[in-house]
């Protein structure tokens, strides 16, 4: 293991967005998520909850409800439009105004076939579903009031809707409203106050369970139109509502950010008469549980303080594994940051604007574990805006520092950067026409060439000089996969190109004989998250969403010996149960056998000539190495060398002087930018 | 030495009515608890005992009425028997022996026959662990039964009473213990098992205190140590179970009960408030609050019309569902510790201890009720762990029972003592103590020892402080009223005094000065001798009493006990005992001595005058002998021998280590006490008290007065005989005519006390006047003769007037009926 001087940025102010609605897509174990700036999340629950999909949002766009139809997306906002998404291209389709004013809610029916919106004005909108569209149907019988949460019931005759002091039960063939229940506006000092019910779900049997302002989860009969219960739950709003698939239970979110459990449980033991209990308690959240689902085993709740919490409930749980402990996604599971090694700077992604810092200088050299002293303090170069409404999708800096591109989802730009005695920067002008719009962009290590992942798996090559850009090449995948691209990487010595996409398809191509693709590493079912091209030997090294490491030979188009290694002798326990998946790879150019992965809240060397540890021997060795004598030390080692000193890591990379760069973003720092929480009376305060 | 079987010792009263939970009965007439080897049954509207039921040669440890019979309760103790009483007429019915300790018992409506009972494991090696059993009681004939008919229902259960419930219609019962619950369904013969974890990263503890079930829900409650109630439902489901958790109480849960419909589950816990969760509505809670200490356990009565509280300080509160408080019953306070010594108040002849914090209590011994409360600190009492309260370390009367001094205490540190010495007068008209004076830091240390003078004329009070002085205080008289001024200051050598005691006269005044004894003259304040017993401090001192009154007697820290003679001013004898306590009868010239013993602790009754000791007994208790205190009889105990002499005028009551108040009884005592207890036969439905005796004798006499007691009886005969058994009419006629005459006929035969007879309404009143002065001592003894009075012979409790009345209501029966006959 080496000794690195280690430059510690603290000074990216990443600032993620408050969750607002999720769906659960339960035929393609998918979650959407949206959040409160309109970005879009899909997250694969059956890939260890990886974060597959992001869809950048856009200034214009908000995104109140989500709703999943099949495999297609719908959003619908307070800017009043319904949008259905691409998926493949991660942009928005088409948008549809409902001429209702804004939209608070979408619902969907279980025959998908038909959406219902709640507008601001009180009506209830009905679109068709075509397969290529969504056409305006009708409106059912307009009220007063807005319309805030729908849900249809199962047999797709009725609708409910929870309005202000109010939920109506809706006959969809009629249009008519057959059921009026008044709301209680709670204790009185909140009579003034209008109860907004801000969750309705309407389960087969006839029960409608409402959530509303004044902290009560109330339910209905909504086949005689009276209240059966009620629940006072929080002092402040419930927010929001999950059922499980069986409905036989719910769970509610509060603002409070507690989540509270009910279940529909007999009386007697084996009796018929069942009731709605209140049963579990959480706090998952310090604020506003916004969005909530249920997925048979867990409960995923997300709300303004960014975080999204899957909690298993351990009753429905057989097995304890890896998808069955609490997990909590802090930080998106790709990178915002780039490293432009040879000039020392680093490209920070924002969704509005890209900020370019140059790293602080130290003096001298010290003993392991010593803070040395800064002689130059670290730098902001440049912050640049972005053009437009979108937000930027991507960007990255070339490695000499020199050039520096990103794209939104309607445009690339490529920009020049001098940065001698003063800063200055110039848009390049005249860019290629096949650039449109990127997934992933990556500069050659020469800093000569540009790769932009587009649409349809295809990578284009532009070559980069002082005078122009040309486009050299596109490359196509031979399997001809629509699936958009997510991770590029090149080799040092420029004849090498990686590209994965969200197929889990690795394709590498070769950048001398442009004309027909090298060829396609064997198809894992995890995701890769990570993944790099060794210097030296041209071996492609690649992690996986299930925390699976292989490396695979370029030249020799198989595995490497010491990959089969790996999958034969299988991995130790700890790494596999790792909560976070690795987002970067480095290779240690001192030392050809080791490489270096991180996540969240670790990094680790790896070394290629060590033995790998197996389930027996202890994983985090560390301390007990450092007691032992030379000679023991040699037959403890591992492969695996972890270093936790670091915690909520965005980025660690290397630079040219072999120095590491560890960007960080402590959670307590976004704790502290969030809007103050609901206040608790806590007890003895 | 005389080792007298005669004489036992015995659990006397005071002893704790909160060690269970206290049970009401069917019609919420009477509330139930057990009290040391007894079980008391009190009236809950008029808080009266009724009976106590005695039987039990240990402690009472559960207490369930008999589901097919309401009027019957079972008992189990750790003697090892269940027994059956009818407690509307205080019979034992049957004994049942079982021959294992039992630690409690449970009746489950369903189970008809068996009552179910928690014994310690036999097998194991382990004396800690506990089963649930089922107990099946045999239907055979008379008193006394051997049950051995025992089915294990769970094992590993805690012995707590409270920590074991029955769930609806008896299918499971629900036990917990430590960090598990375990369920047992009586249909499948199933046991399930729920653990929770210690604690977890919130600081939760998750230890279980108690159960309660729901009555028609299958829903069980559950308390926990970081004050959290869990409601468990689905537990039929090995993993499905679930809980929802409430959390009000910041402490430990102490009790759970819901009520007989299961609308409410009442909670209760060291804060002394009551709260009532509505079931089935989450967190909406009421709160009966200021209860005034620690709730230990709740019980409903089973019509739900009555709830009842048992609290820490040995009360039972009992309150109406609207949640009025409608009944107190208060036993001996007992804290953890007692500061003052143990006092008998010379009008009530109450015990006078340290009782709820700051305040001291009386309490009747024979009775067995607190008569009042009289708060010497005043301050408003904050529950609060690691608080330094204000304390009463020192309480003493004065012969006459007209003053009371009292020292309060408080230490923040060690260099902050706050120490209050407050003089107490008794006022006639109020009946109880004011507060004269009060002197703050009396001394400038702790206050060690204190004593009033025995002389009737000149109340003098003596307090020796650990500053090295003694003072000696007395009553001056002031413009505005008497107060109690510091009169001398004495010190020897600079010596610490521990000890002071005057003699029975008022003449002398020993004080302790370590280990000096010095004899003071009161009067001219001069040292009139001193005497040492080196090496050991003084531990105790006092003057012998009557024809001892010349020795003196001291106990040393190095086991010596020592009696000087005053006269000749020497050593009359010395004997090695480690006397912990030495304690003389006011009444006679015996002295006890309580010495330590390995682990135990023995008594020595002697005179000073005689080398012989009048009484002892060995390891009389466990542990050490607090307090005690002689405390003289009502009446004088006939019939005693030689060994047994000395409890003729006197009682020894005394306070073990663990705070149980014991005292020693004869023989003969006991038999009388039973002899009268088997008299008891109660034809009324109404709760018979003295104080119903009283007023419901006054109101019927007096309807008698008014219309004639015979005319009515005899009108009333004719109107209820059928007409065709009646004789003629103008028979009737005669004799109607006859019996309005009986009453003036009997004026006549009625010898020398025709006047009384005559004058109706006003004399008794006044005769019942007379009996209310004397009243209240009419316990429960004194009920038989109230009804068979002319057949036994009347013991003295009765008055005289009561008596008359009484012989009076039978002749004119019997007269009646005789002349019925006759004719």
């Amino acid at each position: 293991m080496g000794e690195f001087k280690v430059h510690r940025v603290r000074f990216f102010g990443y600032m993620p967005s408050g969750i607002r609605c999720m769906s659960f897509n339960e035929r393609a174990e998918r979650l959407a998520l949206g959040r409160l700036d309109g970005t879009l999340e899909i997250f694969n629950f059956k890939d260890s909850f990886y974060q597959e999909k992001v869809i950048p949002g856009n200034d214009s766009r908000s995104v109140e409800a989500v709703c999943w139809v099949a495999e297609r997306l719908f959003t619908a906002g307070l800017n009043g439009e319904i949008t259905e998404y691409d998926l493949e291209n991660l942009c928005p389709k088409y948008s549809l105004d409902a001429f209702g004013g804004p939209i608070w809610t979408v619902a969907c029916n279980a025959q998908g076939t038909h959406l219902a919106v709640g507008c601001e004005d009180g009506s209830i909108k009905l679109f068709e579903i075509l397969p290529e569209k969504i056409r305006f149907e009708r409106n059912l019988d307009r009220q007063k009031g807005r319309v805030l949460s729908l849900s249809w019931h199962e047999s797709g005759t009725r609708i409910a809707a929870g309005m202000l002091d109010m939920i109506r039960i809706f006959d969809v063939q009629s249009g008519h409203a057959t059921h009026r229940m008044l709301v209680d506006r709670g204790v009185s000092g909140m009579r003034n106050h209008e109860c907004v019910v801000w969750c309705v779900a309407f389960l087969s049997d006839l029960t409608v369970i409402s959530t509303d302002s004044s902290g009560k989860v109330q339910v209905w009969n909504a086949a005689m139109g009276i209240l059966s219960s009620t629940h006072l739950v929080s002092k402040s709003d419930v927010l929001s509502l999950a059922v499980s698939k069986d409905e036989s239970s719910f769970v509610v979110g509060t603002s409070e950010g507690t989540v509270v459990q009910f279940q529909f449980l007999a009386n007697i033991l084996g009796g018929d008469e069942k009731a709605w209990v209140r049963t579990k308690t959480f706090k998952p959240h310090t604020h506003d549980v916004r969005a909530l689902a249920e997925i048979g085993t867990a409960v995923v709740s997300g709300g303004l303080d960014t975080q999204l919490v899957v909690r298993p409930l351990l009753d429905k749980v057989d097995i304890m594994s890896y998808d069955n402990v609490l997990h909590k996604i802090h930080f998106p599971h790709r990178s915002l940051v780039s490293c432009a090694q040879k000039a020392g700077m680093l490209l920070f992604q924002f969704p509005a604007q890209l900020e370019v810092w140059r790293l602080g200088e130290s003096e001298g050299r010290g003993k392991p574990g010593d803070t040395l002293f800064v002689k130059k303090n670290p730098e902001k170069l440049l912050q640049l805006k972005r053009k437009g409404e979108d937000h930027i999708s991507c960007s990255a800096i070339s490695p000499c520092g020199g050039w520096l591109a990103y794209s939104t989802v309607s445009s690339l730009r490529v920009y020049r950067l001098q940065c001698d005695e003063h800063v200055s920067i110039s848009k390049v002008p005249k860019l290629p026409k096949v650039l449109r719009s990127a997934h992933q962009l990556s500069f050659s290590d020469d800093s000569s060439k540009l790769f932009a992942a587009s649409t349809h798996s295809m990578v284009h090559v532009i070559s980069l000089s002082q005078s122009e850009c040309k486009h050299l090449h596109t490359f196509k995948p031979k399997s001809g996969s629509t699936e958009p691209v997510h991770l590029l990487a090149a080799s040092k010595d420029g004849k090498w190109l990686a590209a994965a996409n969200r197929g889990c398809e690795i394709h590498i191509y070769n950048l001398h004989k442009l004309k027909v693709p090298h060829c396609t590493v064997p198809i894992y079912g995890s995701c890769p998250t990570a993944m790099g091209i060794h210097p030296t030997s041209n071996n492609l090294l690649m992690v996986h969403a299930d925390r699976q490491i292989f490396e695979y030979s370029i030249v020799e188009k198989q595995y490497t010996d010491w990959s089969r290694r790996v999958q034969r002798e299988g991995l130790h326990k700890l790494w596999l149960e790792r909560d976070t998946p690795v987002t970067h790879v480095t290779f240690n150019p001192r030392n050809a056998a080791q490489f270096m992965l991180h996540d969240t809240y670790m990094f680790c060397i790896i070394d290629q000539s060590l033995p790998l540890p197996d389930n027996k021997c202890q994983f985090y060795n560390q301390i007990t190495l450092k007691s032992l004598s030379e000679q023991e030390r040699l037959s403890h080692a591992h492969a695996f060398k972890m270093c936790t000193k670091y915690q909520h890591l965005l980025f660690l990379g290397l630079l040219d002087d072999e120095s590491l760069v560890v960007v960080q973003r402590p959670l307590t720092d976004i704790a502290s930018q969030l809007p103050a929480p609901v206040r608790l009376k806590k007890f003895a305060t | 030495m005389v080792a007298s079987a005669e004489v036992r010792v015995a659990r006397c009263g005071g002893s704790r009515i909160n060690f269970i939970e206290p049970i009401i009965t069917l019609d919420s007439r009477f509330l139930l608890c057990a009290s040391g080897d007894a079980v008391h049954v009190y009236s809950t509207s008029t808080e009266e005992r009724v009976h106590v039921l005695q039987g039990h040669v240990d402690l009472v440890t559960g207490l369930r009425l008999n589901s097919s019979n309401h009027l019957q309760v079972y008992s189990c103790s750790l003697d090892g028997t269940v027994k059956l009483w009818d407690f509307t007429d205080g019979i034992l019915i049957k004994t049942y022996i079982v021959g294992h300790k039992i630690f409690s018992l449970y009746v489950s409506k369903f189970h008809e026959g068996t009552v179910f009972i928690i014994l310690p494991m036999e097998s194991s090696a382990n004396t800690e662990a506990f089963q649930l059993v089922a107990l099946h009681l045999p239907k055979t004939t008379g008193p006394e039964v051997e049950a051995r008919d025992i089915l294990s229902v769970l094992r590993d259960v805690s012995p707590i009473p409270k920590a074991t419930s029955f769930g609806r219609g008896g299918e499971f019962v629900a036990s917990a213990s430590g960090l598990q619950l375990s369920v047992y369904f009586f249909r499948k013969q199933k046991t399930y098992r729920f653990s929770l974890k210690a604690n977890d990263k919130k600081g939760a503890r998750n230890r279980f205190t108690c159960v309660a079930s729901h009555p028609n829900d299958d829903c069980i409650a559950t308390g926990h140590e970081d004050g959290k109630i869990r409601l468990w439902r689905n537990f039929s489901q090995k993993k499905e179970y679930t809980y929802s958790t409430e959390h009000w109480h910041h402490s430990a849960v102490n009790a759970l009960h819901f009520t007989p419909e299961g609308t409410e589950l009442l909670s209760g816990g060291v804060e002394s408030v009551l709260v009532l969760w509505r079931y089935g509505a989450g967190s909406k809670k009421d709160f009966v609050p200021r209860l005034g200490s620690a709730i230990e356990h709740i019980s409903v009565s089973p019509d739900g019309s009555l709830y009842c509280t048992s609290h820490k300080d040995n009360k039972i509160v009992v309150m109406k569902s609207s949640r009025d408080i409608s009944a107190i019953i208060q036993g001996l306070v007992k804290g953890e510790t007692i500061r003052t010594d143990l006092l008998i108040d010379p009008r009530t002849k109450a015990l006078v201890c340290n009782g709820k914090p700051g305040h001291l209590q009386f309490f009747s011994l024979r009775h067995d009720k607190q008569l009042y409360n009289l708060d010497i600190v005043q301050q408003e009492y904050i529950h609060e762990a690691g608080l330094h309260q204000c304390e009463v370390t020192k309480a003493a009367i004065d012969a006459q029972g007209s003053w009371l001094a009292t020292v309060e205490e408080r230490q923040e540190n060690p260099e902050e003592l706050d120490i209050i010495l407050k003089l107490w007068a008794y006022d006639e008209s109020t009946q109880s103590f004011h507060l004269n004076t009060s002197i703050s830091m009396a001394h400038e240390g702790q206050i060690s020892a204190m004593c009033f003078s025995g002389d009737a004329e000149a109340t003098m009070l003596v307090t020796t402080g650990r500053d090295g002085h003694f003072k000696a205080w007395l009553l001056a008289d002031h413009p505005d009223g008497a107060s109690w001024s510091c009169d001398y200051v004495g010190s020897y050598h600079r010596r610490e005094p521990t000890r002071c005691c005057f003699s029975a006269d008022g003449s002398l005044l020993a004080v302790g000065f370590g280990e000096v004894v010095t004899v003071w003259s009161p009067s001219t304040w001069e040292l009139l001798v001193t005497f040492s017993q080196p090496p050991g401090d003084i531990r105790d001192l006092c003057f012998g009493r009557l024809s001892c009154s010349k020795y003196l007697l001291g106990t040393t820290t190095k086991n010596l006990l020592c009696c000087w003679n005053l006269l000749t001013c020497s050593l009359e004898w010395s004997s090695t005992v480690d006397v912990i306590l030495l304690q003389p009868d006011p009444l006679s010239e015996n002295m006890a001595a309580f010495s330590r013993a390995s682990g135990s602790t023995d008594l020595f009754v002697f005179k000073p005058s005689e080398p012989r000791p009048l009484f002892s007994q060995k390891a009389v208790c466990s542990g050490t002998v607090r307090r005690a205190v002689f405390a003289p009889r009502e009446e004088v105990l006939e019939g005693c021998d030689e060994s047994t002499q000395w409890l003729s005028c006197s009682r020894l009551y005394f306070l073990t280590e663990h705070m149980e108040l014991m005292t020693f009884s004869t023989k003969s005592e006991e038999d009388q006490i039973i002899a009268s207890s088997k008299q008891l036969v109660i034809d009324d439905s109404v709760a018979v008290t003295p104080f119903y005796l009283l007023l419901g004798k006054h109101r019927k006499s007096q309807r008698e007065t008014q219309d004639s007691l015979i005319v009515k009886h005899f009108v009333l005969q004719l109107l209820h005989t059928p007409a065709h058994v009646l004789p003629s009419a103008s028979f009737l006629c005669n004799m109607f005519v006859n019996s309005l005459l009986i009453s003036n006929l009997f004026v006549f035969r009625e010898d020398g006390r025709c006047r009384e007879e005559e004058m109706g309404s006003e004399e008794e009143e006044e005769a019942e006047e007379q009996e209310s002065e004397g009243e209240m001592e009419a316990s429960v003894s004194a009920q038989g003769p109230a009804v068979q009075g002319f057949q036994t012979e009347p013991t003295p409790q009765l008055s005289k007037a009561q008596e008359r009345e009484l012989r009076k209501l039978q002749k004119a029966d019997f007269s009646w009926l005789s002349s019925l006959l006759d004719s």
